[in-house]
């Protein structure tokens, strides 16, 4: 991970994370950027459930370009607040999008146009705060959003950068053929035969994917369908804890600054609470030629 | 809960959204609305709620036993097509035309309250055919204008504002808030009050409204949950974490 982290996120990148909306967050991703130090990065994606709360109260992050950034199941995200109301730890742009124009921006950088037509955000003052909108003729224009990298956590993956991915994707398609290269993390690594048996599942044209990480609970505590439920309590402390600048920065210090990676992290957690035991595998698709 | 879910009718297509909402559909699936579909923005569409408890729509119990998973842009899709009959949009400040704000209270270069934006929000307000909001009942969230326009509702008012400026569906039918019922009339325009809950009175209703409230000639008391829509509640928040 420090790797991939070191090589893939310089300062000043922008970054795509949390497209799979509440679900397969990349925490363990976004908690070594801000071991590792970064600054001035810009932030895109959908929903953050608390990651993008965490990056800007750690000083990492320049610019958001998001359609909420909060705690789902807590509501406010304080770190987020702060920086926009008082400037701390430091001043922040933001971009405001909803979730279908943050999809559209991202699409249009996919498909390389720039910029897409729609109709939503008509009569919404998202259009005066957000410079990337425009509107002519009772139409919307969305400019397109490409970022440097994009950061996903996967069930699976092989080390050739095959990701498969199931349950609902959020816009994870689009910010991986939209960002200049992808970085997976997996819960499970896996040979390529295993992906290659159902390439309908692949995410992502391995051309894109520039690192592949094995980190199981890379996640946590955002949900893996088929292996962990999501930690509402640790979002309930989290929010408690970030209530405060000074809160903040002791649960920095606690989950992400004195551990150097996610399976010391993973040690001051009781997985059992919240692994998946009860398994519920889909029937196998035929790829039979002849 | 149960009069939220009532705004639910059989065979809509809902799209569910996040936190309360969840509950709304599973209550109205579980008591009047039998056939009704949900949608959700991370790509899914289900028909029976969720077997276990949810904190997001992301939550594994969501997933199983869904109806289609998909990615966002494909449910975005039925709803720019005019199919999604009912929305439900949280707010942090709605005014009298249905105007939400969740993004900024004061100045948005310096603002006094940065609330998490908008989500999916403002589609569902823009597209959707018709939608419904859910907030607690004060003067600080019921405001004259909002100061900021997250989710357009009726605009400034006028007859035919949405029509005008483009705007696909037909905006809000009703506030629905901790003391009462609000509603628009056919066409948009300015809200009032339809019922007021048990325990509370029309005074109280218009003394917490942060504008001079219009009240129904036929305003009354909004009726008590069934049992059906209780037992619905308690079996889906068990422990109360959104109903306390």
């Amino acid at each position: 991970m420090a790797e991939a982290i070191e090589r893939f996120v310089p300062d000043g990148a922008s970054v795509a994370m949390g497209v799979g909306l509440e679900a397969v967050i990349p925490f363990a991703a976004g908690h070594e950027i801000i071991r590792q130090g970064r600054r001035d990065l810009e932030l895109i994606g959908p929903i953050s459930d608390a990651l993008f709360d965490q990056l800007i109260g750690a000083g990492c992050v320049r610019r958001v370009t998001a359609a909420w950034v909060g705690n789902v199941s807590e509501g406010l995200g304080h770190c987020y607040r702060r920086a926009c109301e008082q400037d701390v730890p430091r001043s922040l742009e933001v971009h405001d999008h909803s979730n279908f124009s943050i999809s559209l921006a991202l699409w249009a950088a996919a498909w390389n146009v720039p910029s897409l037509p729609t109709r939503t955000l008509l009569g919404s003052d998202i259009l005066r705060t957000n410079p990337n909108l425009s509107t002519s003729d009772r139409m919307v224009q969305v400019q397109a959003v490409r970022p440097d990298v994009a950061i996903v956590h996967v069930q699976r993956a092989d080390e050739l950068g095959r990701a498969h991915a199931w349950g609902p994707l959020g816009i994870t398609e689009e910010a991986g053929l939209a960002a200049e290269r992808v970085i997976v993390t997996c819960e499970e690594l896996v040979d390529p035969e295993v992906t290659l048996s159902d390439p309908n599942r692949i995410l992502f044209p391995e051309t894109k994917v520039a690192a592949v990480v094995h980190e199981p609970g890379g996640a946590h505590p955002s949900p893996v369908q088929g292996h962990f439920r999501r930690d509402h309590a640790f979002y309930r402390d989290y929010a408690a804890q970030s209530r405060s600048a000074e809160g903040f920065e002791a649960w920095l210090r606690k989950w992400v600054l004195d551990v150097p990676g996610r399976s010391a992290y993973l040690e001051l957690i009781d997985l059992d609470r919240i692994r998946i035991k009860q398994h519920r595998l889909s029937a196998p698709a035929d790829f039979g030629v002849e | 809960m149960a009069v939220a879910s009532r705004e639910i009718r059989d065979g809509d297509l809902v799209f569910v959204g996040m936190r309360l909402p969840i509950l709304a559909y599973a209550v109205a699936r579980n008591s009047h609305a039998p056939t009704a579909r949900g949608l959700f923005e991370v790509g899914l569409m289900r028909d029976q709620p969720a077997a276990g408890f949810l904190g997001t729509m992301g939550d594994p119990p969501n997933v199983a036993g869904a109806l289609w998973a998909t990615r966002m842009s494909n449910v975005m899709a039925l709803m720019a097509q005019g199919r999604v009959d009912l929305g439900f949009i949280g707010g942090a400040e709605v005014d009298r035309f249905g105007n939400l704000n969740t993004s900024y209270v004061g100045d948005p270069n310096k603002p006094a309250v940065k609330l998490p934006g908008s989500g999916g929000g403002a589609d569902i307000a823009i597209l959707s055919r018709r939608w419904v909001t859910l907030m607690t009942h004060e003067q600080r969230r019921l405001v004259e204008r909002v100061s900021f326009i997250t989710s357009p509702g009726h605009g400034d008012g006028s007859p035919g504002w949405r029509e005008q400026n483009g705007l696909l569906g037909g905006g809000p039918l009703a506030i629905i808030t901790t003391l009462g019922v609000l509603r628009f009339p056919e066409g948009g325009g300015e809200a009032y009050l339809a019922s007021f809950h048990p325990g509370h009175t029309v005074d109280e209703v218009r003394r917490e409204t942060g504008w001079e409230l219009q009240v129904a000639d036929a305003v009354r008391e909004t009726p008590v949950p069934t049992e059906a829509e209780l037992a619905a509640i308690r079996r889906f928040d068990p422990e109360g974490f959104w109903t306390t």
